[in-house]
């Protein structure tokens, strides 16, 4: 028979196990959300598209297959929010090889009278083109300071991995859209 | 299969009494109640208080819904948004209407009857166990839900953007309810929700350390009843799911409050999280809800079968799986959000196997009663329309499971139809099956079966009126959340609405049993059940000494 005081313990550890279940579930809840972002940006689950350098892409010997299918690119551009700029791609579509480089220009301009900044989110449409399409060089997430009136002209370096290829998710893709959409920052000295 | 010893009952009644029976003053046994007992009954008297409210809710949305057209919103709109409310507010008051009805019947009515009221009654007792682990902290459970309760309340009456009140669905999806719901009403409810969670995981700590550390002497986790098996598993799935829960809607919180950017796009976020986030709590919560029921449902079939559960323990751990499964499915919620073919069948996949531990559940009430001697007593009839109608909001649940199918019928009357089957006509008849079964007990007198059965049948005939038509409603396409429809979805609406007039009837008979017997029933003996009623509750008197087993229980 056990005592009384042993019970309690018993009692008290038990309790204290559950509680840290709880709390790490309460912690990995909150870890979910660098967790999920992770988890996009490798799996490019949701058309998260890929990065890649210079370097990386020289090294992987895409060129080669340069002309093996012929995809067809598109530019899409928004701007969210109330933003008053003017942002377009110098062209809409584009034609390229399946593991191919190709660039587009993205154009913002300031239509207001006070100098704002922008924001760029990104996303690639059909969603499981998404691990293929890689960019060597863009305006990702980084902050844009436009003066009144000032132009920009932004450009994306990218290619489509030429494993695109052997996926059967895109043997039916002809067409993949990259969405570009501006939304404002705010920052206390932009403020009237 | 368990018995007490016999020293022990004799004891308490013939020196003992006294004490075991002693009860404190109005006021301290009430409101500072640390007595397993007593605050069940408090849970209990909450559950029937909100499921009141909540029931009502769904009779103002079932009139609105009798005809195309908006009959009675915009007057109702007057006492939420005040004279001159607009049609826009009177929609909004729509959507405050579906979500607070959802909140209450989820948080309020079904979990504190279910886990706080049956559970905290009889989990305890069913185990050999003195009380519950921690008495005082059951006390602030129950105590946590009030405030929890009038912050819902209250949030119908201040502003939530459009109109008074959080308009946004149960699932408090973002952005509608972060930059779409300006105002207060939103913060009220999280909050809530915030208390709700806390006070439920402070049971579920609570019911695992009891059923941990304090069954009586013999009472291994392999002989222990189903019901607290259920309580068990129902435990460690909150203790799991709601801390998720109570993470999203702080970073809901934040995003609205302190230009976070958690499930916002614009500084990086993504809407989409929370929906993950949300079901990952969202779907065990839906067999927080009917695994208790399941318990209940196996004691009141085997009572009333004379027989022992059929596959004691393959019962026993298809809970388990059920929980265990329930924790990787979550996305079947979000087929339309633009999960990729792979995903989705992983999803699909993983739903349907389910399927097959709530089978081993189904086929073994069946082989329960199977060469049985059953006596059709109000409680098995409560628990064979659950087998029966849990069993139809399965098979439709299997439909819904396939991603290519769900696509169809996503967000449409089928679904509605479905999770009502197994709420409620599942989850509430699983109570009502518990609720008669031990309503002796915990009062020491006997219900009227004659208004018991007029209650089952009345109730039976109307929630089926109520909610199979939907069914055909979602097959046609009307989606859910709208006050008004077109001329085709007419009928079977109206239909519906007759339903729940029915079933309303059905509800009072329920009051009008409860008040008479309560003041007039006959005195229930200890076992008003005979043989098949074998777990250590019908051993005590009826109702049980406010202390029992001052002298545990053996089992052998």
């Amino acid at each position: 028979m056990t005592t009384l005081a042993t019970r309690r313990a018993g009692q008290r550890r038990t309790a204290l196990i559950a509680a840290a279940v709880a709390l790490a579930m309460l912690g990995l809840g909150f870890a979910a959300v660098p967790l999920y972002r992770m988890f996009c940006a490798v799996t490019g689950f949701g058309g998260t598209p890929q990065r890649a350098t210079e370097a990386q892409y020289e090294a992987s010997g895409e060129a080669m297959a340069g002309l093996a299918r012929q995809l067809s690119i598109r530019f899409d551009s928004n701007t969210a929010g109330g933003l008053p700029w003017a942002f377009y791609p110098e062209k809409r579509r584009v034609t390229v090889g399946v593991g191919g480089k190709s660039m587009a220009i993205f154009i913002a301009r300031n239509n207001s009278d006070k100098p704002i900044t922008g924001r760029a989110v990104f996303n690639v449409t059909p969603a499981q083109a998404g691990p293929y399409f890689t960019k060597i060089q863009c305006f990702c997430f980084t902050e844009q300071t436009l003066q009144p009136g000032q132009e920009v002209r932004m450009p994306v370096l990218f290619y489509v991995d030429k494993k695109f290829l052997d996926d059967p998710d895109d043997k039916d893709v002809e067409e993949i859209t990259l969405s570009y959409t501006f939304y404002p920052v705010e920052k206390p000295d932009d403020q009237s | 299969m368990t018995t007490t010893t016999v020293d022990g009952l004799g004891h308490d009644h013939a020196h003992d009494h006294h004490d075991a029976d002693h009860k404190p003053g109005f006021f301290a046994r009430w409101f500072m109640s640390t007595n397993h007992k007593d605050i069940g009954t408090l849970y209990l008297i909450f559950a029937i208080v909100a499921g009141i409210i909540g029931g009502a809710i769904s009779g103002m949305m079932r009139m609105e819904l009798r005809e195309p057209g908006i009959q009675f919103l915009q007057a109702w709109a007057i006492y939420s948004d005040g004279a001159g409310a607009t049609l826009d507010q009177a929609y909004h008051l729509w959507n405050v209407l579906i979500t607070t009805h959802g909140l209450i019947m989820i948080f309020f009515m079904v979990m504190p009857a279910m886990i706080g009221g049956f559970g905290n009654w009889f989990v305890p007792i069913m185990i050999g166990a003195p009380d519950m682990a921690f008495p005082r902290m059951n006390n602030i459970s129950f105590w946590l839900l009030i405030p929890a309760f009038l912050l819902l309340l209250l949030s119908s009456f201040v502003p939530g953007g459009t109109g008074n009140g959080a308009g946004t669905g149960w699932t408090m999806y973002a952005p509608l309810a972060t930059t779409g719901s300006p105002g207060p009403a939103v913060d009220l409810v999280i909050l809530s929700m915030h208390l709700a969670g806390a006070s439920s995981i402070l049971g579920a700590v609570n019911f695992i350390t009891t059923i941990f550390n304090m069954r009586a002497p013999g009472m291994t986790l392999h002989k222990m009843p189903l019901f607290a098996w259920s309580v068990l598993v129902t435990a460690f799935l909150l203790l799991i799911s709601l801390p998720v829960l109570a993470a999203a809607i702080t970073m809901l919180l934040t995003d609205r409050n302190f230009s976070t950017t958690f499930y916002d796009a614009a500084g990086g976020g993504d809407p989409v999280l929370y929906q993950h986030l949300f079901w990952f709590f969202g779907h065990p919560e839906v067999y927080i809800m009917i695994l208790p029921g399941f318990g209940m449902v196996s004691h009141v079939v085997s009572t009333f079968s004379r027989k022992p559960v059929f596959g004691y323990l393959g019962m026993a751990y298809a809970m388990v799986a059920i929980g265990v499964v329930g924790f990787i499915v979550w996305a079947h919620h979000m087929f339309t959000t633009g999960l990729s073919v792979n995903v989705k069948m992983y999803f699909t996949a993983a739903t349907m196997v389910i399927a097959v531990p709530t089978g081993v559940k189904i086929f073994s009430w069946i082989a329960t009663m199977w060469g049985g001697s059953i006596s059709f007593k109000t409680p098995m009839l409560w628990a064979l329309g659950f087998i029966f109608m849990f069993t139809i909001g399965g098979v439709t649940g299997v439909v819904l499971a396939n991603g290519g199918i769900d696509d169809n019928v996503h967000d449409t009357y089928y679904v509605i139809a479905h999770f009502h089957y197994v709420l409620s006509l599942g989850a509430v008849f699983a109570l009502f099956a518990g609720f008669y079964y031990w309503f002796p007990k915990i009062s020491g007198k006997m219900y009227n079966e004659v208004l018991g059965q007029l209650h089952f049948w009345i109730f039976f005939v109307g929630v089926n009126m109520l909610f199979f038509p939907m069914h055909f409603l979602g097959m046609s396409g009307m989606p859910r959340r709208i006050p008004d429809y077109p001329e085709a979805y007419a009928y079977w609406n109206q239909f519906a609405t007759h339903g729940y007039e029915v079933m309303a009837v059905g509800v009072l008979i329920f009051f009008v049993n409860l008040i008479w017997s309560l003041a007039a029933g006959r005195k229930a003996q200890a076992n008003p059940w005979g043989e098949g009623a074998t777990t250590l509750e019908w051993t005590l008197p009826s109702p049980p000494p406010y202390h029992q087993f001052e002298t545990l229980p053996v089992i052998d």
